[in-house]
């Protein structure tokens, strides 16, 4: 049995060495080769792609209970919005900032926070999953865990955020004044982009916290939905130390105040230089590499003690 | 081959040491609330200082009572949890630095923790193995047809795991553990909570397994029934630390346990007397006599039947947790 173990042994390594591999499989995944940052981003698209569509299927398993939860989903977004509508009609301004110019805030901000939670608005389950032990489960997986987790609990029916945000920004576009420069228009697409990026670096760096800290979903709740719910209102409605910490802190200032007051020709509470307005994507990006550094370090830390 | 040689003969080509490790610590920081705010720091070392060498194929259990280290340490051998010292490899990888390149290569069943997923049918679990692991299509088929077949699963693949019974739902896990083909296979108590028939059927699934595809077993449990049948070699750890490996009769002279012969006489009679035993229970005209399990029934037996009116007698195996758990105590009271 020995010899015909050892043959099992060679195949296997001369599979490795000849590209023997599933045909779906690139080269450079296989067993052996160093993985580099590109192959294990590719793996973890892969991953996530996997799972999110298993969850997808899950959640069908239930169609009422899918469609109710999807149009209880857009229905409180919506009456979020009612409550901005009831204040107009006793105010024609919120902080100098007439309805359309406020929808506009407000869709912009709830469509980029509407995309990061529909993609990885789990995260904030982590700390159950290492209170419960099912973290180890993903870390047996041959993908990266980042991935396992951000498609963990992957549900459509957060489209509904994503709905009624697109439909208030759709709305502000048409009804806000603005003298339209092709900068001001390429900057909303820019805008909803980098602010997705930029809250799914705040859920990222929270759940990595959450490694050390096991019940602080609702400390990472405060700055996904609490920063959230913040810029959907303009910034000359709160105090300056709120918008400095929003701007230099926790940056989801960048998300839509920055790059929105520009399109809307407002100025920002604080001097900052106009340029600053078009800096989103540049933030986006490292907020993204500090948080996976977060995320790195926190697994670290739970793979060195634990739990 | 013996199993006693195979802690000894470490160097004997890469297969002697497919699992190796030396040394290997893992200690905890554990911080505890003394006070309002005062809190004390102090260090738990789970494992502490392991050496071992399990040869490919080789099926061993890893028992211990609970806090002992065995999770801890199976955690470390799967790469979820980095040692704090030590040195450690599996199939030549260490677990800790290369993760996901070892994963591709071990089977892992927790036994109270299922991977399949709850709502969908049992096939569609094993489907997501199928990509995730890159299985090639053909030896997924063949794979799969195995344990379907072997596991008694055919009538359960299309059925959503929640409606599974524990038992069907561990045959479920296991087969999913090993479609990818692992060359390890980790089981974490592949027992809790199953009834006689269920443990018998995923017994004998890892008896054949280890025995035609030469996959090497560490299994963990607290049914040492599991290990009577499956495993000729044992390792006992407490306290962090390995405190015996071998064979599982070898356990026996080690926690000085005692066979029980048990005799029927002709009518009652106050306790025996003979040599090399003693009389630990009486109950009418039957008596229990303890002698070391080391020794030989044969001449305890002759030596009673030549003395007293002999009608029946029966010998009684050791039970190996009390042996155990006399190991144990010894530790303790030492």
């Amino acid at each position: 049995m020995a010899e015909r173990l050892r043959q099992h042994d060679t195949r296997q390594e001369a599979g490795a060495a000849a590209g023997d591999v599933p045909r779906e499989a690139p080269s450079g995944l296989r067993d052996g080769t160093p993985e580099g940052p590109l192959t294990r981003a590719l793996d973890g698209l892969r991953a996530y792609r996997m799972i999110s569509a298993m969850w997808i299927r899950s959640t069908m398993a239930y169609r009422a209970s899918f469609a109710m939860t999807t149009f209880g989903n857009f229905a409180a977004t919506v009456l979020d919005f009612v409550a901005i509508l009831l204040m107009f009609s006793q105010v024609d301004a919120l902080g100098g900032y007439g309805l359309a110019e406020v929808a506009f805030l407000y869709g912009a901000a709830s469509t980029a926070f509407g995309l990061a939670d529909l993609a990885i608005g789990s995260m904030d389950r982590l700390g159950r999953r290492v209170r419960d032990g099912t973290l180890d489960t993903l870390l047996v997986r041959p993908a990266p865990v980042l991935a396992q987790v951000a498609a963990d609990r992957f549900a459509l029916r957060r489209l509904g955020r994503v709905t009624q945000g697109l439909l208030i920004l759709g709305y502000a576009l048409f009804a806000v004044d603005i003298a339209w420069t092709p900068l001001k228009v390429l900057m909303i697409p820019l805008m909803v982009v980098s602010g997705a990026a930029i809250f799914a670096a705040v859920f990222v760096a929270g759940a990595a916290f959450q490694f050390v800290a096991q019940d602080a979903s609702e400390v990472q709740n405060a700055f996904t939905y609490g920063g959230n719910t913040l810029l959907q209102y303009p910034p000359t409605v709160f105090g300056k130390d709120m918008v400095r910490g929003a701007t230099f802190l926790v940056p989801i200032a960048f998300v839509n105040w920055l790059p929105g007051l520009y399109v809307l020709g407002r100025p920002y509470p604080l001097a900052l230089p106009t340029w600053a307005a078009f800096t989103p994507p540049l933030v986006a990006v490292a907020c993204c590499a500090l948080a996976g550094l977060a995320w790195r370090a926190g697994l670290r830390s739970y793979r060195s003690t634990g739990s | 081959m013996t199993t006693a040689e195979h802690t000894t003969d470490i160097d004997d080509g890469p297969d002697a040491g497919f699992i190796a490790l030396d040394g290997v610590e893992k200690v905890f920081d554990v911080r505890r609330k003394t006070g309002f705010l005062r809190r004390e720091r102090h260090q738990v070392r789970a494992v502490d200082g392991i050496t071992f060498r399990v040869r490919r194929g080789e099926m061993v259990g890893y028992i211990g009572p609970n806090g002992a280290g065995k999770s801890t340490t199976i955690k470390m051998l799967t790469g979820i949890l980095t040692p704090s010292g030590g040195r450690l490899r599996v199939a030549g990888i260490d677990p800790a630095r290369e993760r996901t390149r070892l994963a591709r290569r071990i089977g892992v069943v927790f036994g109270q923790r299922t991977t399949l997923w709850w709502d969908l049918p049992l096939i569609d679990s094993y489907r997501l193995m199928h990509r995730m692991y890159r299985i090639p299509d053909r030896r997924y088929a063949e794979n799969l047809d195995r344990c379907v077949q072997l596991l008694d699963l055919a009538d359960l693949l299309d059925v959503p795991v929640r409606q599974l019974s524990l038992g069907q739902r561990m045959r479920g896990d296991i087969a999913a553990a090993l479609l990818h083909d692992p060359e390890v296979l980790y089981l974490d108590e592949p027992t809790i909570g199953l009834d006689v028939v269920s443990k018998a059927k995923v017994r004998e699934f890892l008896r054949d397994l280890n025995a035609e595809a030469g996959t090497t077993v560490l299994l963990t449990t607290h049914d040492l029934t599991d290990i009577e049948q499956l495993c000729r070699r044992v390792m006992v750890i407490d306290h962090g630390r390995l405190m015996y490996d071998g064979p599982l009769d070898g356990l026996h002279e080690v926690g000085e346990s005692e066979r029980t012969l048990v005799v029927d006489l002709e009518r009652e009679l106050p306790p025996l007397e003979v040599e090399s035993a003693r009389v630990v229970k009486v109950e009418g005209p039957r008596q229990w006599l303890a002698f070391p399990a080391a020794a030989s029934a044969a001449p305890l037996v002759a030596a009673v039947a030549a003395r007293y009116p002999l009608v029946d007698l029966s010998v009684r195996e050791p039970d190996i947790e009390a042996v155990i758990a006399k190991m144990y105590a010894d530790r303790v009271t030492s």
